[in-house]
């Protein structure tokens, strides 16, 4: 049987994590046992964090702004960019925080309900943070695909339904 | 008005062909609506996107024309350093390969090719549909050799020893095999090299199904010693690149028969079309990690399938190539017609019964696993409730 293959199982999961324990195992080769452990393993060591499910907002009608912020940052002795970005990602307004190589330092991913609470925000919570250089804010317009999954692609299926 | 019955202007050896198995059953299926397919023998994946890309890119630059009858000097290329490189035999790419439209054609080149009237080609059963009619229409005899899942469906050489004749010209090796997915392993295949010399065989060996190998890996037969001369070697693409539209596959062998099959080839069909020879350059050069992802995930869902059956009491030997499973079905007391029938009515769910096959796929269902996830999960409960219901009745 040999052991479990951590990426394969990740990779199961992260397509899709509804999956049983049982069918996971038959597809790994092991036994229930070792897929539902090594599962609660790496839960326990944060290595899976969450199993959300990745909605298309379009469709649901919800008018979410999205912005992707470049900020550059002056690092600091010691903690580098990672006090400034701490500073930033305790905001709930901010979904994701990214340390760039390139232009800028950080991207910053932040929700809001119109772009005028997200510029307001860009303007008056990260601008004015200390050791913040500039910001540049870019609104997301259409989302074409997001985590592997192109978002208008119906899975269509153009074979025979018989063939040798 | 025509003097005689319509019948008497057709060649009497393709009117007596038997139509193909599968035939009669697909136009069931189709009158079906919401029928979940598991009877499909082409991968679920479409073309990798970098190769349809190079499709398109070709396409702008105008190359729309015919290529050499051989095929692109590329392309030929690449098939000879990869042959090389994955299964350690040589071929001269310009005078030992040829681009053929599928790896269907090349069979029946190969047949028309090396067979004289009356001689006796034989064929393991079950297998696909098309090697014994491509000899019946090349005026060869096709004899059928059977293979049992008491030896996981391999070729045995004791099988073939009660089935050659001083007639006997050709052996087809179909491995890693549709329908049963079963593969031939080195000493297996030593032993069937040794049949060949002993009885002077020529060999044709399709392996198209080469990449798609979980357990162990692939031998290919030229790459046995003395086997090279003998061998016709068939390939293509349609499997390990998910390219079955295209229709390029190819073959390889010596170059006096490379030679007459590129005669035949020439004045039928010209050459195989630039678009697919093309794309299946790209695929040789840049396929490799697509194509890893592939067999990857038909892994997952033949241990799942296998499992599944196992677990609903439908016993299924391992199959370690292809995406097929072969599953007896003899706890059902059913005939793999009639299963098959009643599955797609009962439970509107398709597969296809061993016999289309061969009469030793009798008592077994051909069960595509080339299909999401998804799919096979709702298929197997499907299959697990008609199993139980089927039991019930017998009991009953």
């Amino acid at each position: 049987m040999g052991a479990i293959d951590k990426k394969k199982l990740l990779d199961i999961l992260q397509d899709d994590c509804r999956i049983s324990h049982e069918q996971i195992a038959l597809m790994l080769g092991q036994d229930v046992e070792t897929v539902k452990s090594a599962i609660k393993e790496m839960e326990d060591e944060r290595i899976i964090l969450k199993y959300p499910a990745l909605i298309n907002p379009e469709k649901l009608g919800d008018d979410t702004v999205t912005a992707m912020i470049d900020v550059k940052v002056v690092p600091q002795r010691d903690v580098g960019f990672d006090q400034v970005a701490e500073r930033i990602y305790r905001y709930p307004e901010v979904r994701s925080v990214f340390l760039m190589s390139g232009g800028y330092d950080l991207s910053v991913v932040i929700e809001g309900r119109t772009m005028k609470e997200v510029a307001l925000f860009v303007a008056q919570k990260l601008a004015v943070l200390e050791h913040v250089q500039s910001t540049a804010t870019h609104f997301v317009l259409k989302r074409y695909k997001k985590d592997g999954v192109i978002y208008d692609e119906k899975e269509e299926d153009y074979r025979l339904q018989v063939s040798p | 008005m025509m003097k005689k019955p319509m019948e008497e202007y057709l060649n009497p050896t393709i009117v007596n062909l038997p139509p193909s198995g599968i035939r009669r059953f697909f136009d069931l299926v189709a009158n079906t609506k919401g029928v979940i397919s598991l009877g499909v023998g082409e991968p679920d994946f479409i073309t990798p996107w970098h190769i349809r890309e190079a499709c398109f890119y070709a396409l702008e630059r105008g190359y729309t024309m015919y290529t050499s009858n051989f095929g692109t000097p590329e392309l030929r290329k690449e098939i000879a350093k990869y042959a090389a490189k994955r299964y350690h035999v040589e071929y001269e790419p310009l005078s030992e390969i040829l681009i053929t439209v599928g790896a269907s054609e090349a069979v029946d080149l190969a047949m028309r090719a090396m067979l004289r009237p009356g001689e006796e080609v034989l064929v393991p059963e079950p297998s696909y549909v098309s090697y014994a009619p491509t000899v019946t229409m090349a005026g060869g005899v096709p004899v059928g050799v059977p293979t049992y899942v008491k030896d996981d469906f391999q070729l045995t050489v004791e099988a073939l020893e009660q089935k050659v004749t001083g007639n006997t010209k050709m052996l087809v090796l179909c491995y890693p095999n549709n329908p049963t997915g079963a593969i031939m392993t080195r000493p297996e295949l030593e032993a069937i090299a040794q049949f060949a010399e002993k009885h002077d065989l020529l060999v044709l060996a399709d392996e198209i199904y080469a990449e798609l190998t979980y357990e162990g890996s692939h031998v290919s037969f030229p790459s046995i010693a003395g086997m090279k001369d003998r061998t016709i070697l068939i390939n293509g693409f349609s499997k390990s690149h998910a390219m079955t539209g295209w229709r390029v596959g190819y073959v390889c062998g010596n170059k006096e028969f490379v030679a007459q099959m590129t005669k035949i080839h020439q004045y039928t069909m010209l050459c195989a079309p630039i678009m697919g020879q093309m794309a299946a350059l790209e695929a040789l050069r840049n396929g490799e990690a697509e194509k890893e992802r592939m067999v990857d995930q038909y892994d997952q869902r033949r241990r799942f399938v296998v499992g599944r059956f196992n677990e609903m009491g439908l016993t299924c030997f391992n199959p370690r190539g292809a995406f097929y499973a072969f599953p007896s079905i003899s706890v059902t007391g059913l005939s793999s017609d009639a299963f098959c029938e009643k599955l797609l009515a009962e439970e509107k769910v398709a597969v296809v019964p061993g016999t289309a096959f061969g009469q030793s796929g009798e008592g077994f269902i051909r069960v595509s696993y080339a299909s999401s996830l998804a799919n096979l999960t709702a298929a197997m409960d499907k299959m697990e409730a008609f199993v139980k219901r089927c039991q019930k009745r017998q009991a009953s």
